[in-house]
């Protein structure tokens, strides 16, 4: 176990679900500034699914978010702003773009059978000076060998650090234990992990990994995060501080922010209910969770049972259009 | 009639299936493979079907260039600058099936007629081929402001090209949605989905359109009138529902099962691909025909 742990902040990115997408300019400064003299490490901005994400498949962003981007950049003297970019959806341009308004972080996210897709991002990154993280999404949809070979890729690609993924907030905190020790032994590179709170256990999870030697963490202030939102960055601070492990970051300005700044932006605090529930319970991507809500309505069914339904036909970060396939199915029968 | 003698230029996964097809055309007569190793499944197979076999790939038709009319290459888009080079040299008419696309895009039952006499077109992508004619059929009855498509495959039937450089897959789509299908402006997201058994090829197209009022009942025509032209080719074509309509948005769900010729049928994003490219070919010939008909 490190007695020292590199945080990233995800409100900006992950949490861009959570409120569709919506972010303005003024709110990211202000998110960002506050951030930065929090001295949180790294802070990630982008559309919820990534650079290129805003579509009508995802939800369009109201602002550009290459303008969200230099935004950030404009108030962080010190922590560096970071990107994620899925391969399928963003594109190399898109990453050049961040790039040039001063990203230094490119996070490339696939699914985690599906590293391969990634080579020509991450090597695209390291060309262009950014640190460089392979992503891999879903990682409690494949078997622990699985996992390792994929992360092996990406490590070869050239990533600097390579995470497990927690997107659907289903994995355990022994089966994070699990994952994180297999790559400990096979990997060179830094290992993180991203988890999400659908099923109460972010943080619990985070610990785990923490233990194994996963040194690099994701959270977002006040769980702003899609599904039930990602482990709580300012408690987490907190956590670590009393088991001895340093983040560098303000505890008191982080606990303020997230009370004073982000508290505000959300459309309503962030809690387990049935809905966020249900994703860990089946498995399903955490950013599907206000699209369900809304076919749910849309066709009068129960949105349990359209993402019941997802887990089970075993759709993949992304395939949001089968969530009316799903619900036009369950509505005619 | 004499059939149009047609040849291929890769022996993988694309070019066997071509081969497939191309055996069962009225219109075509498959006489050359060329591939690089004699020794694949693709080039025995040929040599067993009688084919004229190179395998120093599209240079041994310099050798007897008289073997073919139309080529098609299956091969990667780096292969293809030669192999244009070549097929331009001998003045025989290429169809692209990578993604150099150095040629026009060609959907064919969006502006086949258009290309006709071209020296090189171009398929765009399996996506493209799946998505454009929706596009095209809705722009038909109100101009499309933004088209976006998101296809799903199944990781099984997605070759190391298109792993290698998946930008190229949404760049490409998203130009073709635009020049081709008419919209404003395209974009196309790609998702590989990993399940066992592989899942089919679907497609979704989300368009936004302009006009106070959307005329409902006409698109649905013209999409459904649209998918039963592409099914003519591609009989695994479908529409999953009825075109959802929300404001000026209009959602279409599409699956496309394969003809499981040579590929297995999940694999309907390449048979639309090698489908595609077998009608094309096909309305050359006739073209051709109908051009020495009228001179003679």
């Amino acid at each position: 176990m490190s007695n020292e742990i590199i945080l990233t902040e995800v409100a900006l990115r992950d949490g861009s679900h959570a409120i569709s997408h919506q972010y303005t300019v003024e709110q990211v400064r202000s998110i960002v500034q506050s951030l930065n003299d929090a001295m949180i490490p790294y802070i990630e901005v982008s559309h919820g699914d990534g650079l290129g994400g805003s579509s009508l498949q995802y939800g369009l962003s109201k602002v550009d978010e290459m303008k969200l981007i230099e935004a950030a950049v404009s108030v962080s003297n010190f922590s560096k702003i970071a990107v994620l970019l899925i391969p399928g959806i963003g594109t190399i341009e898109d990453l050049k773009e961040a790039k040039k308004l001063g990203a230094k972080m490119a996070r490339v996210a696939t699914h985690v059978t599906e590293a391969d897709i990634s080579k020509q991002h991450i090597e695209t990154a390291k060309e262009l000076g950014m640190e460089a993280v392979g992503f891999l999404m879903m990682s409690h949809m494949a078997p622990v060998e699985t996992l390792v070979e994929q992360a092996k890729l990406m490590e070869n690609y050239g990533a600097d650090i390579v995470y497990v993924v927690d997107s659907a907030g289903a994995l355990l905190p022994h089966e994070v234990k699990e994952r994180i020790r297999a790559l400990r032994q096979t990997l060179e590179v830094d290992i993180g992990f991203h988890g999400h709170n659908n099923l109460s256990v972010a943080m619990g999870n985070t610990l785990a990994a923490i233990e194994e030697g996963a040194t690099r963490i994701d959270g977002s202030v006040r769980c702003l995060g899609a599904g039930a939102g990602n482990t709580q960055t300012e408690v987490l601070v907190a956590v670590l501080d009393k088991m001895g492990i340093s983040t560098g970051v303000d505890l008191y300005k982080l606990m303020d922010m997230a009370e004073e700044i982000v508290a505000p932006i959300l459309p309503k605090p962030q809690e387990i209910n049935r809905d966020s529930l249900t994703l860990g319970y089946a498995g399903v991507y955490s950013s599907f969770l206000l699209h369900a809500n809304r076919a749910a309505k849309r066709f009068s069914v129960d949105s349990r049972d359209i993402l019941i339904e997802l887990g089970r036909q075993k759709i993949v970060g992304g395939q949001e259009d089968m969530i009316i396939d799903v619900a036009a199915g369950l509505a005619n029968k | 009639m004499e059939r149009i003698k047609v040849g291929i230029i890769g022996s993988g996964n694309i070019g066997s299936d071509l081969m497939v097809k191309l055996t069962k055309s009225d219109v075509l007569e498959l006489t050359t493979m060329m591939g690089i190793n004699r020794t694949s499944k693709g080039m025995q197979h040929a040599e067993y079907l009688g084919l004229q076999v190179f395998d120093n790939g599209v240079d041994g038709l310099l050798e007897q260039p008289d073997l073919v009319d139309i080529l098609f290459d299956a091969t990667s888009a780096k292969a293809h600058l030669h192999n244009a080079e070549v097929a331009k040299k001998l003045g025989k008419q290429m169809l692209d099936l990578t993604p150099a696309a150095l040629g026009p895009f060609i959907v064919p039952t969006v502006n086949l007629g258009e290309h006709v006499n071209a020296e090189n077109v171009n398929l765009i992508t399996c996506g493209g081929q799946a998505t454009i004619p929706i596009i095209s059929a809705i722009s038909q009855i109100a101009p499309v402001e933004y088209g976006e498509i998101v296809a799903t495959i199944s990781s099984k039937s997605a070759g190391p090209g298109t792993r290698a450089n998946i930008d190229e897959f949404t760049e490409t789509t998203a130009k073709g949605i635009e020049t081709v299908g008419g919209a404003r402006k395209g974009k196309a997201i790609i998702i590989l989905n990993p399940a066992e058994p592989p899942i089919m090829m679907r497609d979704t197209i989300h368009a936004l359109v302009e006009g106070e009022t959307i005329d409902e009942e006409g698109i649905t025509k013209s999409i459904k009138e649209m998918v039963s032209k592409v099914q003519s080719y591609v009989p695994g074509y479908k529409l999953r529902t009825e075109p959802i309509f929300d404001g000026n948005k209009v959602t279409v769900f599409l699956e496309v099962e394969g003809a499981g010729h040579y590929l297995p049928k999940y694999a309907g994003n390449l048979d639309i691909m090698t489908s595609a490219a077998v009608k094309v070919a096909e309305e050359f010939a006739k073209n051709r025909k109908h051009q020495v008909a009228n001179h003679s």
